[in-house]
């Protein structure tokens, strides 16, 4: 167990202001880029009391979707070079997204290329769905994704 | 049959409910479907049961047998023994279960530990008296069955250097494949001398190998061929052929008894196994799993929710062989397609 925390400063940015959407002028079963970074902005770092959204570990401009295919690609920007909880968060993208969005959605989630040390092995973990599946029936890292998920919605009220 | 002439079809005949969760693999029982005996199936799945299928007289698939409070997460992979008594089911719960089928009813025989983490794959041998495993924790054990459903592990075989997610046997010879998130697939043989498995051959990236995770394997009918399919959006046609035996006999000419050991040594393991084609440009997401049917048909399923069906077109002007897209069957799953075992009968 490290007795320290691997980022203990972080940047913290405020939250960007969340426009209320007109409800003529976005469909209501389309899924656009606002839609899935309202889903995830919220969710609780790892580490730290704050969201992914003040962060800056993601924005709406890291998401891209497809509609018309139907995939949804994320590429998020851990905290710090070596960030053991890269893929916790990576984690936490991909069992949000899935509550989220229809099932038919796929979804791509990668680190902001140069932001890891380990680039490559998070994300081939991360896209990897055998290994995503394993590691969401881990009892303690399913605790982790949760309470990252969860403590969210307190913040939202 | 000649499948490149005229249009094919593939069509849904029934969809089977009943899992709670996500279907990650199927096994058809090889000793039904045959001779008046109805055709058995087994899926296994996220929800940690086994379901068994039986078609009925009137032709539809009804579950006879639901195999649950034995596994304590995902059933990941399940395989007929070759003479359809016993099935084994691996799960995300590091251990393998053996199941014997009595009068209808499952009763679980024998539970195989010793996997560190995830069991993903088990496959029998041609005689149903070796067993193999792999999973997360890189390994693969060869187990070996023993009179009164006992297991005694063989071997354990450390080479690849990630999680290994299939483990298939040859049709009819004792070697075994893996394929691993490695990135590559390695071949396992007995030393005929000492009785020690070991890897006789990688193919990796330098032997025209895949360049990210391979996901599974399959030999056709006759065994002298395997096709693999990877995460890097290609199928890869290998030509495993025994030509050991053709190339000490002619090339090396007929030499004094004595060394002829050695020759056999020399000519058999090392380059046994060839890229032969890459099947590419079919494919824009992970190919999950591939199946060559006993008509040479080979099918993939890919995270893309599609099936699709290759056939070796005769094309006599090159001397490599070519594979045609037969079809492709759209949104044949609501979610990405995992495993696609063809029916044992054949069409």
């Amino acid at each position: 167990m490290t007795l320290g925390l691997i980022n203990a400063n972080p940047v913290v940015h405020a939250k960007k202001e969340r426009v209320a959407r007109a409800e003529d002028s976005h469909a209501d079963d389309a899924v656009d880029r606002l839609d899935v970074f309202d889903s995830v902005r919220d969710i609780r770092d790892p580490e730290h009391p704050y969201s992914l959204e003040q962060l800056s570990v993601l924005s709406e401009e890291s998401i891209t979707v497809d509609e018309k295919l139907g995939r949804i690609q994320i590429t998020f920007t851990p905290t710090v070079q070596y960030c053991s909880m890269a893929t916790v968060i990576g984690l936490c993208l991909r069992v949000k997204l899935m509550q989220c969005f229809p099932p038919h959605f796929k979804v791509d989630i990668n680190v902001t290329p140069g932001s890891h040390a380990d680039e490559e092995s998070v994300n081939k973990q991360l896209n990897d769905k055998e290994r995503v599946a394993a590691a969401l029936e881990n009892p303690n890292l399913r605790q982790l994704v949760d309470e990252c998920l969860y403590s969210s919605e307190l913040y939202s009220l | 049959m000649d499948f490149l002439e005229g249009n094919l079809e593939l069509r849904e005949r029934q969809r089977l409910e009943g899992h709670t969760d996500r279907v990650w693999s199927l096994a058809w029982n090889p000793a039904t479907g045959v001779c008046g005996i109805p055709a058995m199936l087994a899926s296994c799945s996220g929800d940690k049961t086994v379901r068994i299928w039986q078609q009925g007289p009137s032709g539809s698939w009804d579950c006879s047998a639901v195999l649950e409070d034995n596994h304590t997460r995902t059933v990941r992979s399940c395989a007929w023994s070759p003479s359809g008594k016993l099935l084994a089911t691996a799960s995300f719960d590091a251990t393998t279960a053996i199941w014997e089928c009595v009068g209808g009813d499952f009763e679980c025989v024998a539970t195989l530990e010793g996997h560190e983490n995830e069991v993903k794959s088990v496959s029998w041998d041609a005689s149903g008296s070796l067993l193999a495993t792999c999973g997360r924790d890189k390994t693969v054990w060869i187990w070996e069955m023993q009179p009164g459903n006992e297991f005694e592990c063989v071997s354990v075989l450390q080479g690849h250097t990630q999680d290994v997610k299939m483990v298939q046997w040859h049709p009819f010879m004792e070697v075994l494949v893996s394929v691993s998130y490695d990135n590559s697939v390695k071949i396992w043989a007995e030393d005929g001398d000492s009785d020690d498995w070991h890897c006789v051959q990688t193919l990796n990236e330098a032997s025209s190998g895949h360049t990210s995770t391979v996901w599974a394997v399959s030999f056709n009918s006759n065994g002298d061929r395997m096709a693999t399919c990877s995460d890097d959006l290609t199928l890869k046609i290998w030509d495993t052929s025994a030509k050991a035996s053709e190339t000490s006999g002619s090339s090396c000419g007929s030499w004094v008894t004595q060394y002829s050991f050695y020759l056999d040594l020399f000519c058999d393991a090392r380059d046994k196994r060839r890229h032969l084609c890459t099947i590419s440009g079919y494919h824009d997401r992970t190919i999950f799993s591939v199946n060559w049917s006993r008509d040479g048909v080979i099918a993939s399923g890919a995270a893309d929710d599609a099936i699709r069906l290759f056939f070796e077109s005769k094309d006599n002007s090159v001397d490599v062989p070519s594979y045609k897209l037969l079809l492709k069957k759209e949104k044949a799953h609501d979610m990405d397609v995992k495993l696609s075992a063809m029916e044992s009968k054949g069409t």
